[in-house]
């Protein structure tokens, strides 16, 4: 009859196991073969010599890790916002996302690499570039996913409502929404993972600190083991952030651990 | 007095006319069935009642009064069991309480007594997806009931039930409509269903749907879980008949 055990995948250590093995052998073989072929640090320098640098240099890492960790959470949370906001405006004006959503689709086709020295001289070399960038990137994957999530609502669970007597709103609040959920939460993993690059570009074409800075200033001392020590960090981060949006998309889509619904 | 008067209603969907002058009434504490091929428009006739769709020519009333004026008459069941998946089955419950401007706790206090009479009583912290197809359907028709509108109308509930299953939800049904009495309006293609469950039937013809005949059922409740009597027997071969060769279906 009924499931009375909720259905929740194996999310045991030994799923990780295989995950882990892969990644230790790269850095392994990577490692082995910097050794036995003598390559010279300064083309391709050895983990071990790139873990030696972050702790040499843990300082300048640290103190550049923190305007790149602001820019993203500030330009993240500008651009949620925002999508938030504009696809409840666009699901209840048809005529206004005709009218906008040409606008946003082209905005995702302007080169970052044009783009971002343009905002930095439009905006100076403080935070307001970096977060607008951010925002720029981050943007649309959530708008598209939130108007599209509207969009799968279940025509049968809206014609319930509204022989209920349910006004647009309560349609909205109550069905459009939560259908929206599965759809936004798969936007904002896709979201998270271009902020923090996005953030180190911006700071890249012109900043007074920050990741994009170190790994310039690296670049142009020629210290390959500085700019993947970075490089590191910057994936470091990313990965903590998209761990937050999977934890935080397991509480808020606890009832699909039961079973897609259907 | 009846509940329901649906006179001479017409409906047109673009260029298709959908329904072409249809006559009906339900009257309070009566099961009236809507027999018709698929397609015939069973399904428009709910969706004018539910609002979702306009007449254009024709009069409903509910008791006594225009349906314009009167939106709160009818209980909607849908074709599935339209349960929202991302909800516990209580609050999936109390949705049409709440949706009318009950509070959550009053909602809940009307639907925890009637529990288990649906054979519901703790799953209501389980979400849908943990239920079995009957019980899921039982929770549809249980959200439809509470709500105490004046007219419940059921868009084939028990259609997307496996056979089995079917059977004994249409006997606990049954059972459960002889102690309540709840004045229904009920669309299905399935004529045993009809026969078995309804005081009178209607059957529609296709596209332009009428009412193509309309017969009585005799036959004393409990008619299900015991042999079928002779005279439902005769009755469904009849229904049968017609749907097979007045409803202008060449097969």
């Amino acid at each position: 009859m009924q499931h009375p055990l909720p259905r929740r995948p194996g999310r045991g250590l030994a799923r990780g196991i295989p995950a882990v093995l892969s990644v230790v052998s790269a850095f392994l073989i990577w490692e082995v073969y910097v050794r036995l072929s003598g390559i010279s640090p300064l083309m391709l320098p050895a983990p071990s010599r790139v873990l030696d640098q972050m702790v040499l240099n843990r300082v300048i890492l640290w103190e550049n890790t923190i305007p790149t960790l602001h820019a993203t959470l500030a330009g993240f949370s500008l651009s949620l916002t925002v999508a938030f906001v504009l696809s409840i405006v666009l699901d209840f004006m048809p005529r206004v996302r005709r009218a906008l959503f040409p606008i946003f689709v082209v905005s995702q086709t302007l080169p970052l690499v044009a783009i971002a020295p343009l905002v930095v001289l439009w905006f100076g070399f403080d935070l307001t570039p970096k977060v607008l960038l951010v925002a720029l990137v981050t943007f649309f994957p959530m708008l598209v996913a939130l108007v599209d999530g509207y969009a799968s609502t279940d025509p049968e669970i809206e014609g319930l409502l509204r022989s209920m007597g349910a006004s647009r709103s309560v349609v909205f609040r109550r069905a459009r929404l939560p259908s929206a959920m599965p759809y936004f939460f798969a936007g904002l993993r896709i979201s998270i993972t271009y902020a923090v690059v996005a953030a180190i570009f911006a700071e890249y074409v012109g900043a007074r600190a920050g990741l994009g800075i170190v790994i310039l200033n690296a670049k142009n001392s020629f210290r390959p083991d500085l700019v993947l020590a970075a490089v590191v960090i910057s994936s470091a981060l990313t990965l903590v952030l998209f761990a937050i949006t999977a934890l935080l998309q397991r509480a808020v889509l606890r009832w699909r651990d039961f079973g897609d619904g259907r | 007095m009846s509940m329901l008067d649906i006179q001479n209603v017409s409906v047109a969907l673009g260029d298709t006319d959908v329904l072409g002058g249809i006559s009906m009434h339900v009257s309070e504490g009566e099961f009236v069935s809507i027999l018709g091929p698929s397609g015939a428009g069973k399904s428009t006739i709910f969706k004018l009642l539910t609002g979702a769709l306009q007449l254009d020519s024709g009069a409903i009333t509910c008791n006594g009064r225009p349906l314009a004026q009167n939106t709160q008459g009818f209980a909607f069941m849908p074709q599935h069991d339209a349960l929202m998946p991302w909800s516990r089955v209580l609050d999936n419950l109390t949705l049409g309480l709440e949706v009318q401007g009950m509070p959550r706790k009053d909602a809940r206090a009307r639907v925890f007594p009637l529990l288990p009479d649906f054979g519901l009583a703790g799953f209501e912290r389980h979400y849908p997806a943990q239920l079995s197809g009957g019980m899921r359907q039982r929770a549809a028709l249980l959200r439809t009931i509470v709500q105490a509108r004046p007219v419940q109308l059921l868009d084939e509930p028990f259609g997307a039930l496996d056979a089995l299953t079917r059977t004994q939800m249409q006997k606990w049904f049954e059972d459960r409509w002889q102690a309540a009495r709840w004045t229904t309006l009920l669309v299905t293609h399935d004529v045993r269903e009809a026969v078995a469950l309804s005081d009178r039937i209607y059957v529609l013809s296709r596209r332009p749907a009428r009412v193509i005949a309309e017969v009585t059922v005799p036959t004393p409740r409990p008619r299900l879980g015991q042999p079928i009597t002779a005279d439902a027997h005769a009755l469904e071969a009849h229904l049968l008949d017609i749907l097979l060769n007045q409803t202008g279906d060449d097969l």
